[in-house]
């Protein structure tokens, strides 16, 4: 029970934190980015590129997610920017984000193979000498170091929302775009900053799902894109909170559903969940009321 | 006449593909006629395509008959579906299906009676090339019908403003559900055909990847027209053959390649030409048109000189 409780943590943290960035660009522009696990694949193949450079891993995991925030400036520019002024700018822009998605992933499929890709042996350090006990459970450093990474990037990213000056821009943005351009805030560059907050976000979730099960390949972000959907709906669109809780939810409801169930049923859980929330409560968990069917 | 009967015995499957593409492509266009983007396609051609599969192998029942299973199963489904999910709009419809897509998916996976992940193989050959282009075509002169008639104006309302269409007395909602319908029913047909023309049919083969690849055929040749879909799923279809020619030369794995042009084929397409590769031509004319526009009055202007 413990073990599973560290387990679901450990997953969900991941989960939330690809969720924080969708949820954030869709908060800001109404937009899908579903680039986003495009960007959750790149930044990981980044980490393991630097860490067979020689670098520690706790040096290449800053370096993987600036670069993955240069990666969504970029997207914001060719992929979103251009289409921003059209009536139907949430489909284009979802479409357009598919297109990027697409060439990032040929990029990645090109120059790393379609083989599975692993961290260096050692990246981490493993084996019973780094495991411990906790809650009746076993937990290793490697879970420990994601878990407190994870938290730690909620604490920044609030701080940056909350706390600062960019953060009210883009909250001003996402509330209503032509008001914060009357107020005297620089839409396009609140929304540029959203867009590297949220791909740095995401690509840390890819640093840290690559470490934790090691299994690094161009197509490693479909199932989790698919599943961060279920988690910002689940946590209700544009809301930051919603999608941490539905990301720790979705985590420890998928670890009990695979001991209690079978592995096989662990998906149907989460768009089971995702399709019934979105028919019966599309505001989710902590969304916003009635802006689903405006 | 020997070389055309030699090309279309090398091409026979892409050439049958095109046409199974289109039907899918058209599913996601009927819904995009009236503002919706409703990406349950998958989820329909899968259901589809085992309900014929099953039809014609364990009930025996004459393909015509399984074709029809195959296109009235999803169109029953998509009722139940429709009604709660279209009252979301845009993305948020757009979420709900794919949902729904991926819980059949998942669905499959799990049955074992239909073999799970493995799927269904060994399925008759029963749909050959001419029934492809007759499910096309059929579907195309209903398409050419409505265009133009009360319904077909009643459809690019509710796509323009759809509670101005409302005000004006256009149940919305019915329209939304009728198009909803016919995108299942097209899409289970597709299955249908598909099972029958490839002898087998797997649960992966309806994932999510599936039904944007059905949207990319729709918006790069444009959803505007009906004959837009065809298009893009005829050109899309076709590219990835003449990428294999080319990779050798650019250097680049075929792989890559095919995904690479697509993505830059999609991104080109919605940025400059929303409205698909069909407009293309009217696109260039215009163009010519305001050249020469340009041109017209300094060129007068220097003959004055």
């Amino acid at each position: 029970m413990g073990q599973q409780v560290i387990n679901g943590l450990f997953l969900g943290s991941i989960y939330a934190l690809f969720a924080l960035g969708y949820t954030l660009v869709f908060g800001v522009l109404d937009i899908l980015n579903l680039a986003h696990a495009a960007v959750f694949m790149v930044a990981t193949f980044v980490a393991v590129a630097l860490v067979g450079h020689g670098l520690d891993i706790l040096l290449a995991l800053p370096l993987a997610v600036l670069f993955a925030g240069l990666l969504g400036l970029v997207l914001e520019r060719v992929a979103f920017r251009p289409l921003r002024a059209r009536t139907d700018s949430n489909i284009a822009g979802l479409i357009s984000s598919l297109a990027a998605a697409t060439i990032i992933e040929a990029v990645a499929l090109e120059i790393w193979g379609p083989n599975i890709t692993r961290f260096p042996f050692g990246t981490m350090p493993e084996g019973p000498a780094s495991q411990f006990q906790l809650l009746g459970g076993t937990v290793s450093r490697l879970q420990l170091t994601i878990i407190a990474v994870a938290v730690l990037l909620f604490l920044v990213l609030t701080w940056l929302v909350k706390g600062t000056r960019l953060g009210r821009e883009v909250r001003a943005v996402a509330e209503s775009p032509r008001s914060a351009r009357v107020l005297g805030v620089n839409v396009d560059r609140a929304i540029a900053a959203a867009f590297f907050i949220s791909s740095a976000l995401g690509g840390a979730a890819g640093v840290l799902y690559g470490l934790a099960f090691n299994s690094i390949s161009p197509d490693m972000g479909h199932g989790v894109e698919l599943k961060g959907l279920a988690v910002i709906v689940l946590g209700g669109m544009g809301s930051m909170p919603g999608a941490v809780l539905a990301g720790f939810a979705l985590g420890l409801t998928e670890v009990f559903v695979v001991a209690n169930l079978g592995g096989s049923w662990r998906d149907v859980i989460s768009f089971a969940g995702l399709f019934l929330f979105l028919v019966l409560r599309p505001r989710g968990l902590m969304g916003a009321a009635a802006t689903r069917e405006a | 006449m020997e070389q055309l009967t030699d090309i279309y015995l090398t091409y026979q499957s892409t050439i049958g593909y095109i046409g199974i593409n289109a039907l899918l492509a058209l599913s996601i266009y009927v819904s995009l006629s009236c503002g919706q983007l409703a990406l349950g396609s998958a989820g329909f051609a899968a259901i589809g395509a085992y309900a014929s599969a099953l039809a014609t192998m364990k009930a025996d029942l004459p393909f015509p008959v399984a074709l029809l299973v195959a296109a009235l199963l999803p169109a029953l489904v998509a009722v139940p579906l429709g009604l709660p999910v279209l009252r979301l709009k845009g993305v948020f419809l757009a979420i709900a299906t794919i949902g729904f897509g991926e819980v059949v998916r998942l669905g499959l996976v799990n049955w074992d009676y239909v073999n799970g992940a493995q799927g269904i193989v060994a399925i008759p050959q029963k749909a050959s090339i001419w029934m492809i282009y007759l499910a096309v075509a059929v579907t195309l002169f209903l398409l050419w019908r409505v265009r133009g008639s009360k319904w077909g104006f009643a459809l690019e309302a509710i796509r323009e403003d759809e509670p101005a269409a409302r005000t004006m007395g256009i149940p919305s909602t019915q329209y939304k559900l009728a198009m909803l319908v016919l995108g299942a029913a097209l899409a289970g047909l597709a299955g249908g055909l598909e099972a029958h023309f490839t002898f087998m049919v797997a649960p992966n083969g309806f994932g999510f990847s599936r039904v944007v690849d059905m949207l990319v055929f729709a918006v790069v040749g444009g959803a505007q027209v009906f004959w837009g879909a065809v298009a893009g799923a005829a050109f899309l279809t076709v590219l990835p053959e003449a990428l294999r020619e080319l990779a050798p030369l650019v250097g680049i794995e075929p792989g890559p390649l095919r995904l690479l042009v697509n993505g830059l084929v999609l991104l080109l397409v919605i940025l400059f030409l929303p409205a698909g590769l069909v407009s293309l031509p009217r696109r260039l004319r215009e163009r010519r048109a305001a050249r020469k526009a340009a041109r017209a009055p300094a060129g007068g202007a220097g003959a004055a000189a």
